[in-house]
């Protein structure tokens, strides 16, 4: 059950993290944090349909990583989803049309087997 | 090139969603360790769990987290910030050997020197390079 749990958290970080991107390069930059700023900020991506589909996808690997830490520790529950960096890596390259050098590619690598081996007792 | 003002903003939102992502996680597990098994497809069931007070500080953190992520991504392409928000895994081993006592294996510090290395080479690229780049004000 564990594992489903996490191929779940990992396609739905997956389709979370894209969409919002998508989402929020569409919006423009976040310049203004005072509260007046912020309810401006949640009024419009309220209305933001990749946002919403994103936060959505993120609240259901949400849901899944609180059954996940019901029955697994958190050092085993957070490693576990390093699959989705290589994943929205690829994934960002063909859909967002980001221009991924070298340094991303092995930065996505190192951070995926560093967050792996944390997993690792 | 980035101007200064840009990255100040990337490097003040990565800092802050680091430390909304570590207290929140930190804070929900430690709450559902004292909540028992939950395993359901059912969201109600899920909804007793909201009356743990660690619970909501850590839902709190992480909605905040959730904020500062879309702010941060509205400046920096997606694979430059998973890689460089991912520092959080370092303060989560950090937390866990201080205040929960947890043994840190070979194992774990090869995969922190990893994750360190992976923000560095992320870290000294340019924020975006994604095109349709705005620059709107909410």
């Amino acid at each position: 059950m564990k594992w489903l749990l996490v191929l779940v958290i990992i396609v739905c970080n997956t389709c979370g993290d894209l969409l919002d991107a998508f989402g929020m390069r569409q919006h423009g930059h976040v310049r203004d944090f005072h509260p007046s700023a912020l309810r401006r900020l949640l009024r419009s991506l309220a209305h933001n349909r990749y946002v919403i589909g994103g936060i959505v996808f993120m609240a259901i690997a949400f849901f899944a990583l609180l059954s996940l830490l019901s029955i697994a520790p958190l050092s085993f529950a957070i490693p576990a989803t390093a699959g989705s960096y290589i994943l929205e890596t690829i994934l960002a390259k063909f859909v967002l049309k980001e221009d991924i050098h070298w340094q991303r590619w092995l930065g996505a690598f190192l951070v995926a087997g560093g967050v792996a081996m944390l997993s690792l007792r | 090139m980035p101007n200064g003002n840009s990255l100040f903003f990337v490097r003040a939102l990565t800092l802050a969603v680091i430390a909304l992502n570590v207290s929140g996680n930190f804070f929900l597990d430690l709450g559902m360790r004292s909540e028992g098994e939950i395993v359901s497809f059912s969201p109600l069931d899920y909804l007793k769990v909201f009356g743990n007070f660690w619970i909501i500080l850590g839902v709190c953190l992480l909605a905040g987290w959730l904020v500062c992520q879309l702010s941060l991504l509205s400046w920096a392409d997606l694979t430059y910030v998973l890689p460089v928000t991912s520092a959080s895994y370092i303060l989560l081993a950090v937390l866990g050997v201080v205040s929960l006592k947890e043994h840190v294996s070979a194992a774990h510090w090869g995969g922190i020197g990893l994750i360190v290395l992976g923000v560095i080479v992320v870290g000294r690229t340019r924020p975006r390079t994604a095109p349709g780049d705005h620059d709107e004000v909410p």
